[in-house]
């Protein structure tokens, strides 16, 4: 157990990404589901949702979020949100064409619940490029790992 | 020349990453030089849509604000994709960068020819 | 628009500092130098959702690039150029500035008065023809939705490649491991 505590950084950064890495989480969040109103969207929210992940990595050493996320869920998680994406241009076949916005009437613009089709789409982008970024910065970590511990 | 100094500037900057992917030897120098490259092409597009007291291509409740009043928001559109790809190629570089090291124990280029085998 | 020269100078001498460091880890901290004023650069032209992917994305690339060269003993060493690549080099550079004259004296418009023959749609149609107050989302995800539909493809192959390229080390290993423990 002593060697857990050991691992990562000083108890400072510790102590400070504890309290603030729900907050960034939070964030990411808000960014992606307001994406059709203020500046943001899918791509910016995605990545820093997976940068929340990145943060507990690089502050306790890297074996916390592997107990919340493999590397194969991070698969299973970017393939969930290719396949919505493309579910949702699929579906918009049936009202008219690829990627028709067949939700578009409900909801006045300005409000959170509007713009049809669009805030799905984004949720499928930020869970495609958050778990894929996070699915590439845990395969380098572990390989990194796997070096040091054989010299 | 006045009117496209902005222009220029970016277009040193582009001319600065490619001079270091053509003629650096360490192979993280050619990945640096690759990622000034990209930030140089996004931000020529960016230069390309900027209006002269334009404003954001966001709408508001509260306010009124005129479609006309709005910088070009095409460019943005394209270079927001563009930046992530940007990144995935890079993580991709790193990783074969990676691999270099493990198994010719260097990260200049030249060298990794004669330790073939 | 001064500040938007200032910023550019400090990109290009950031650039510089980081193709000629010695130290591998101080070229990556000035590439984070670029990617930041090139933020605050995307602001001041008045594209939010640009400079706000831009920042998040310069952090993650930091990281990695960080990953890759921290611990190494062969960061320290020095790293010369190619005579030949620095020849062909210059030509590029003479050649860039040769193509940009002819553009500048024939067809770009000047900094500041964009060309918005085909794109004047967009602000005008976002509203009523998707509903979402953020004109650069309505395009992204409906106009030109194939466009991020690509996009999504290339970083999935993006994503592969490195799983793959990692992948075979870790296997190779674990079966050495497999062979020892034998």
């Amino acid at each position: 157990m002593s060697k857990e505590h050991d691992r990562g950084m000083t108890v400072i950064v510790k102590t400070v990404t504890r309290l603030t890495v729900g907050l960034i989480f939070l964030y990411g969040i808000y960014i992606v589901l307001h994406g059709h109103l203020t500046p943001g969207g899918g791509f910016a929210g995605g990545v820093i949702i997976a940068l929340s992940f990145m943060n507990l990595d690089l502050a306790f050493g890297g074996k916390i979020s592997a107990k919340i996320f493999s590397k194969g869920s991070t698969g299973v998680v970017e393939a969930l949100g290719a396949v919505m994406f493309l579910a949702l241009a699929l579906i918009g076949l049936r009202y008219g064409g690829f990627f028709d916005n067949f939700l578009h009437p409900d909801g006045d613009p300005g409000q959170l619940v509007s713009a049809g089709i669009i805030p799905l789409e984004n949720i499928a982008i930020s869970l495609k490029v958050g778990a894929g970024l996070f699915g590439i910065f845990l395969t380098i970590i572990v390989l990194q790992k796997f070096e040091s511990e054989k010299k | 020349m006045d009117a496209y100094m902005p222009y220029v500037l970016c277009m040193i900057l582009f001319c600065i990453g490619i001079y270091a992917i053509l003629a650096k030897r360490n192979i993280i120098k050619i990945i640096l030089g690759v990622v000034i490259a990209e930030y140089a092409v996004n931000l020529f597009l960016v230069l390309a849509a900027y209006k002269v007291g334009g404003r954001s291509p966001i709408f508001s409740e509260t306010q009124i604000i005129l479609p006309e009043s709005m910088v070009d928001p095409l460019p943005h559109a394209l270079v927001l994709t563009s930046i992530v790809i940007g990144l995935a190629t890079t993580a991709f570089l790193i990783a074969l960068a990676i691999r270099l090291y493990g198994k010719y124990g260097t990260f200049d280029i030249t060298r990794m020819r004669e330790l073939r085998g | 628009m001064t500040e938007l020269y200032v910023l550019l100078g400090l990109m290009i001498a950031g650039a510089i500092i980081a193709i000629e460091v010695k130290n591998l880890l101080s070229a990556v901290v000035a590439v984070g130098i670029v990617g930041l004023g090139l933020s605050i650069i995307f602001l001041l032209l008045k594209a939010p959702d640009v400079a706000l992917t831009q920042i998040v994305v310069e952090i993650a690339a930091v990281i990695l690039l960080i990953r890759a060269t921290l611990h190494r003993e062969i960061a320290q060493k020095s790293c010369g150029t190619r005579p030949f690549g620095a020849i062909m080099g210059i030509l590029f550079l003479g050649l860039a500035v040769i193509a940009a004259l002819v553009t500048f004296s024939s067809g770009l418009s000047p900094f500041g008065e964009p060309l918005m023959t085909v794109s004047e749609f967009y602000p005008l149609n976002a509203i009523a023809g998707t509903g979402a107050t953020n004109v650069v989302s309505s395009i992204i995800l409906d106009y030109r939705a194939y466009d991020t539909l690509g996009e999504a493809t290339v970083l999935f192959t993006a994503v592969i490649g490195v799983l793959t390229v990692m992948r075979s080390v870790g296997k190779k290993k674990e079966e050495d491991l497999q062979e020892n423990n034998e």
